[in-house]
């Protein structure tokens, strides 16, 4: 309903839409360069604080890569947390002084083995350890990510949906256990094992900051210190923007037209010539990449890097924020990863102490808060399916049934189904359906 | 039914050598033989048709010419190359392109977005184009449907864009797996006739059909398959008056 009023507004003519849609983009951009600038995110105890924010662009930028894996290949993953694990711990390997460390427990009587390498770091220069530039770590970051998800894809791949939910599942939960136990491999410590690793560099502005003052956004520092969300906010956002770029540009090319095969019919697709693992593992290593780049940032925010953080209610709450939002859809990943994100944040909290001094009650939502997720999956399931903002596809074949409808002229017969019925069971070929009498 | 081949020696191929060969092939699903030695050719230019019932072995047969199963024994030569045991990409690549069974066509994506996926091996713009307005004008009706989603046509429609589609691999053979099924006798009527045009413009087909009077009255050549193995095999007007196969398959007396 509301989209068709929606449709409606819209101009007729090409340029008008054009016209619309670039002011569309200017006005987001204004408002995302000016949303640090609001009164309200600087209320910490308001309903949306700008670490909020910041947290949510960093979900969204998750949501959007696990969209790629989920939402345009159709493969269910439930074990994302491994990539966020992976760039988070490459941050915290080339942004701290964990380098100077790796042989710490190897004893006076080996040989002391460690890293001692600056790069364009924000770190002082006396800091032992490993400290690169954020920017180059990040790009680091992406890499690992990515080879992570084609090793993990690899042998997974040939799988089909259930038995590669359960393996990737068994992935992300294996992974963090391999992390907290590499606090000593053979004498080397490789994780720091529960302990964790921190303090992770501040990020580095580098050239930027001889910028000089720019409208909407101010002069930007040389590093982020910790209290500094606006200039995180931004550097997060860049990477939102150059994600949802990539995915729109790949969602169109020829790998996104190959993803979207397989998803809907990985048989037809092979005959089509698409090849299907080389394709799959690219839906893989692109949704990792996402991991990645999301996971080395966390790291630089939050600043220590606790094998804790990276547990199975991470890979279901981001896969929540693409169903949410809309599989398939690049804005509703964005828009489901916000929405979860500030609701695990903040919302509950803030909705707690406004409805009990409301109603002088004594309420924590915020402890009911995976069975609210559930029931708003679970109700999201029943009454929209296709999500807040589904993917165009969807909204265009409610519109194709409706021509069907109208005009089925030449009176084949309406078939609305993807094939005919087919009692045969799973798995056994249609000769042994019937025998010949 | 005697399994002694009725067919007279005949020429086929003008002395080429066939596009396609397949020799003594064997395809089991786990240790049940669904394919028992079955060997055939088809040359340039033909329509070839694999008949029999149920269970026969023509859909396994289809499926593993194109890569989806791997056979225990013999092989598939296509132009020279052996393509038994490559992968179905590997197969489509080589010029090789099938309309399913059951048509398997991508039920969320447009009619125009379906055949562009036929093209997906291939470079050049407009020669896309052109096979695209020859699959528009062999089937009127997908013009017609041309932004509509694959998963809401008519069951014809749907087997008109799983041809299409095929047809968009610019394919040098056309493998067709049960192309009436499921459809009222008037479109099965114009089904076979476009598979008649699509043969006339230079495509060589080979058709798996249980609808055997339709098959055999369009192609050139034909296979009787009965449970695994070749059953008759000859010129397709020479088997339609055979008396076994106006008995067992035409239910014609």
């Amino acid at each position: 309903m509301f989209t068709d009023f929606i449709e409606k507004l819209q101009p007729k003519s090409v340029a008008g839409r054009r016209i619309l849609k670039i002011s569309g983009y200017v006005a987001l951009l204004i408002f995302i360069l000016q949303l640090p600038n609001f009164a309200f995110t600087k209320d910490t105890s308001g309903p949306l604080p700008l670490f909020t924010i910041v947290l949510c662009a960093v979900y969204a930028l998750f949501a959007l890569g696990l969209n790629i894996v989920v939402g345009f290949a159709g493969l269910l993953d439930l074990g994302y947390v491994a990539f966020f694990l992976f760039g988070a711990y490459t941050a915290a390997w080339l942004m701290s002084d964990f380098g100077y460390q790796i042989s710490e427990r190897a004893g006076a009587s080996r040989h002391q083995f460690s890293f001692d390498v600056h790069f364009m770091s924000a770190a002082a220069d006396t800091l032992k350890g490993v400290h690169l530039s954020f920017w180059l770590v990040v790009i680091i970051a992406a890499l690992v990510a990515a080879l992570a998800g084609i090793a993990i894809g690899a042998p997974t791949l040939r799988l089909k949906s259930d038995y590669l939910a359960l393996v990737t599942l068994g992935f992300g939960e294996i992974l963090p256990e391999v992390f907290r136990n590499f606090g000593d491999v053979g004498g080397f410590n490789l994780t720091n094992g529960t302990k964790g690793i921190g303090p992770v560099d501040r990020v580095d502005m580098g050239l930027l900051s001889r910028l000089p003052k720019l409208p909407l956004v101010g002069k930007i520092p040389a590093n982020i210190v910790s209290s500094d969300y606006k200039t995180k906010f931004y550097v997060i956002i860049v990477f939102c923007a150059l994600f949802v770029y990539s995915s729109l540009k790949l969602r169109d090319g020829r790998l996104g037209r190959a993803w979207m095969a397989i998803r809907e019919d990985e048989l037809a697709a092979s005959l089509m010539g698409v090849p299907l693992m080389r394709t799959k593992l690219w839906a893989y290593a692109v949704g990792a990449i996402a991991g990645g780049v999301g996971g080395a940032f966390y790291a630089t925010i939050v600043g220590t890097i606790n094998v804790d953080t990276f547990i199975f209610a991470f890979s279901i709450i981001i896969l929540c924020a693409v169903i949410l939002g809309g599989m398939g859809n690049v804005w509703g990943a964005i828009a489901g990863g916000v929405v979860i994100t500030w609701f695990d944040q903040t919302g509950l909290v803030w909705l707690s102490t406004k409805f009990n001094s409301a109603a002088g009650t004594n309420f924590d939502f915020k402890s009911y808060q995976f069975g609210l997720f559930g029931l708003v999956l679970v109700l999201m399931m029943l009454f929209r399916p296709q999500g807040l903002i589904p993917a165009t596809r969807s909204r265009q074949v409610k519109k194709a049934d409706k021509q069907v409808l109208e005009h089925d002229h030449l009176g084949y017969g309406l078939e609305i189904g993807i094939d005919p019925p087919d009692h045969r069971p799973r798995g056994l070929p249609d000769e042994f359906e019937t025998r010949r009498p | 039914m005697t399994t002694e081949s009725t067919a007279p020696p005949t020429v086929r191929g003008d002395g080429r050598p066939p596009v396609l060969t397949i020799k003594d092939l064997h395809v089991y699903y786990g240790n049940i033989a669904a394919v028992k030695g079955i060997s055939l050719e088809v040359y340039q230019g033909e329509i070839v048709t694999l008949i029999g019932a149920n269970g026969a072995g023509k859909s396994t047969t289809m499926r593993t010419i194109s890569g989806l199963i791997k056979p225990r024994k013999g092989e598939i030569m296509f132009e020279g190359t052996r393509v038994s045991g490559m992968r179905g990409d590997e197969v489509a690549s080589m010029g090789i392109a099938q309309s399913p069974e059951g048509r398997r066509i991508f039920p969320r994506m447009t009619v125009l977005e379906n055949l562009e996926l036929g093209a997906f091996l291939r470079k050049d713009r407009t020669t896309i184009q052109a096979d695209l307005d020859r699959v528009f004008d062999l089937f009127p009706r997908l013009k017609e449907r041309v932004s509509q989603k694959g998963g809401t046509l008519s069951g014809g429609e749907q087997q008109m864009l799983a041809m299409g589609r095929a047809l968009m691999a610019e394919p040098r053979l056309l493998l067709l797996d049960e192309p009436s099924m499921g459809l009222a006798p008037v479109l099965v009527e114009v089904v076979f006739e476009i598979i008649e045009r699509v043969n006339s413009q230079g495509t060589t087909i080979l058709l798996v059909e249980q609808n055997a009077l339709a098959a055999l009255k369009i192609a050139d050549f034909a296979y009787v398959l009965e449970t695994g193995h070749i059953g008759l095999e000859g010129p397709a007007a020479d088997l339609a008056d055979n008396e076994d196969v106006r008995n067992a398959y035409l239910g014609l007396a």
